[in-house]
């Protein structure tokens, strides 16, 4: 039984409204049976430093990312992890984190391969709850085990790899949601961000550039409300819901992001997120490049 | 390497896996406070572009000895973990013990693979700037 769904104004002009809860909703539901919040930064330590109380850490590098090979984590490790963290799959998960819930999307995204049906974001992420000067604190939760099931990781549906990005070119839609310098191939890497070791710059032929952060408000980090949405991606790109999209950015997280915007609050049905990325894009021999 | 960062080093190296990251945040939280000088000139601080996070760098480099001030916000501990751990092994070394300081001297620490070698790179951008700044005093 999922806990109640956010009936805020704006978050209901979404497609899928469920998928979104304001910091109010949050403020007011912490502590719910079947509610596990979730925070997820790009810092390792921010949690550290204090957390809305309650909540768990998920690492996207330490928990999400497989120790060895340059993938998620199997089945097993993400029951392994969900259990440890007092998720069930019934369990409502509420992410948040910094940087405008860039990783908290990315948490969200790998959840969502492993299928757990109730997964929101706090819109506005951790930002907006410290600027509204909301209860924070450093204890560390030690919710009693849950009993995850091991759940085959799906692929399929969501994530694309870089052969099926090859042939999507020219067949499908691209979007681009890295910085324009990234884009235009005179950066290597995000602005005031360190090289991260591709050998070629520029982008995916056919691909729109629509920088991930353009979907939040700069004032306070929550999406921007579903009409401004669809002038972005559907009028100034011309996407279409029923559109065949694949996202794609650095590594894969800025992207999830991106998903997140055309899935979830614009209700288009078949996007992935090219997790390679250009990282592996910039790097793979032979593959076309357009500047 | 400078004994006071050897120590550092050490007490990383000998920290359970777990307790590793803590450590890391009690050395953010001591990171000094910029002096008045710095706080009301912070333009004159040299950006670290290698960190993720906003880090902003002014060395001091006087007759034996030099002086570091590192200035990072709250919402960035990992950077301000890795300032303080170069103020600490650093701060009021000589000239030649900071050049003589190892480049990779953090990988012995343990760190990199609860804190990523991505993010570790700030550590190496840090060193690498304070190094270029002494080497410029010492000219000077």
């Amino acid at each position: 039984m999922p806990v109640e769904y956010d009936q805020d104004t704006k978050i209901q002009a979404y497609a899928h409204p469920e998928r979104l809860v304001t910091t109010e909703w949050l403020a007011a539901h912490l502590g719910e049976p079947g509610l596990v919040v979730a925070e997820s930064d790009e810092d390792v330590l921010l949690y550290e430093t204090g957390h809305i109380p309650g909540a768990v850490k998920i690492d996207w590098h330490l928990d999400l990312n497989d120790p060895l090979t340059r993938d998620y984590v199997d089945a097993e490790a993400f029951a392994h992890l969900m259990s440890a963290k007092g998720i069930t799959p019934d369990t409502t998960i509420v992410f948040y984190g910094d940087q405008n819930n860039w990783w908290a999307a990315y948490a969200l995204w790998v959840t969502s391969l492993f299928g757990h049906a109730d997964v929101r974001l706090l819109d506005g992420g951790r930002k907006k709850w410290v600027d509204e000067g909301r209860p924070m604190t450093t204890d560390v939760p030690a919710p009693a085990a849950g009993d995850y099931p091991v759940t085959p990781r799906d692929d399929s549906v969501i994530r694309a790899y870089r052969e099926q990005v090859l042939a999507h070119i020219g067949n499908g839609k691209l979007v681009d949601v890295r910085s324009p310098g990234e884009y235009s191939g005179e950066l290597l890497h995000m602005p005031e961000y360190p090289q991260e070791g591709a050998l070629r710059g520029g982008h995916i032929p056919s691909a729109a550039n629509v920088p991930w952060r353009r979907a939040a408000n700069e004032e306070d980090g929550t999406f921007l409300p579903v009409d401004d949405l669809r002038a972005i991606y559907q009028d100034e790109i011309g996407l279409e819901t029923g559109d065949d999209v694949i996202a794609y950015c650095r590594i894969g997280e800025r992207s999830s992001h991106t998903w997140f915007v055309l899935t979830h609050l614009l209700g288009f049905d078949q996007v992935r997120n090219y997790d390679g990325s250009w990282v592996e894009w910039g790097n793979a021999v032979r593959v076309p490049i357009e500047k | 390497m400078r004994d006071k960062l050897h120590e550092i080093v050490e007490e990383f190296a000998d920290t359970p896996k777990e307790l590793r990251l803590p450590l890391l945040l009690d050395f953010a939280n001591g990171l000094p406070a910029l002096p008045a000088r710095l706080l009301e000139d912070r333009d004159s601080m040299e950006p670290v572009e290698e960190c993720q996070a906003p880090l902003f760098l002014a060395v001091d480099v006087g007759p034996g000895e030099v002086h570091l001030y590192f200035d990072a916000p709250p919402e960035a501990p990992t950077s301000r973990g890795f300032a303080a751990v170069l103020h600490e092994g650093l701060d009021g070394a000589t000239p030649e013990e900071v050049l003589a300081t190892p480049n990779d001297f953090y990988l012995s620490m343990g760190l990199e693979e609860l804190v990523t070698p991505l993010r570790m790179r700030g550590m190496a951008g840090m060193l690498a700037r304070v190094k270029r700044r002494v080497a410029e005093g010492m000219e000077a």
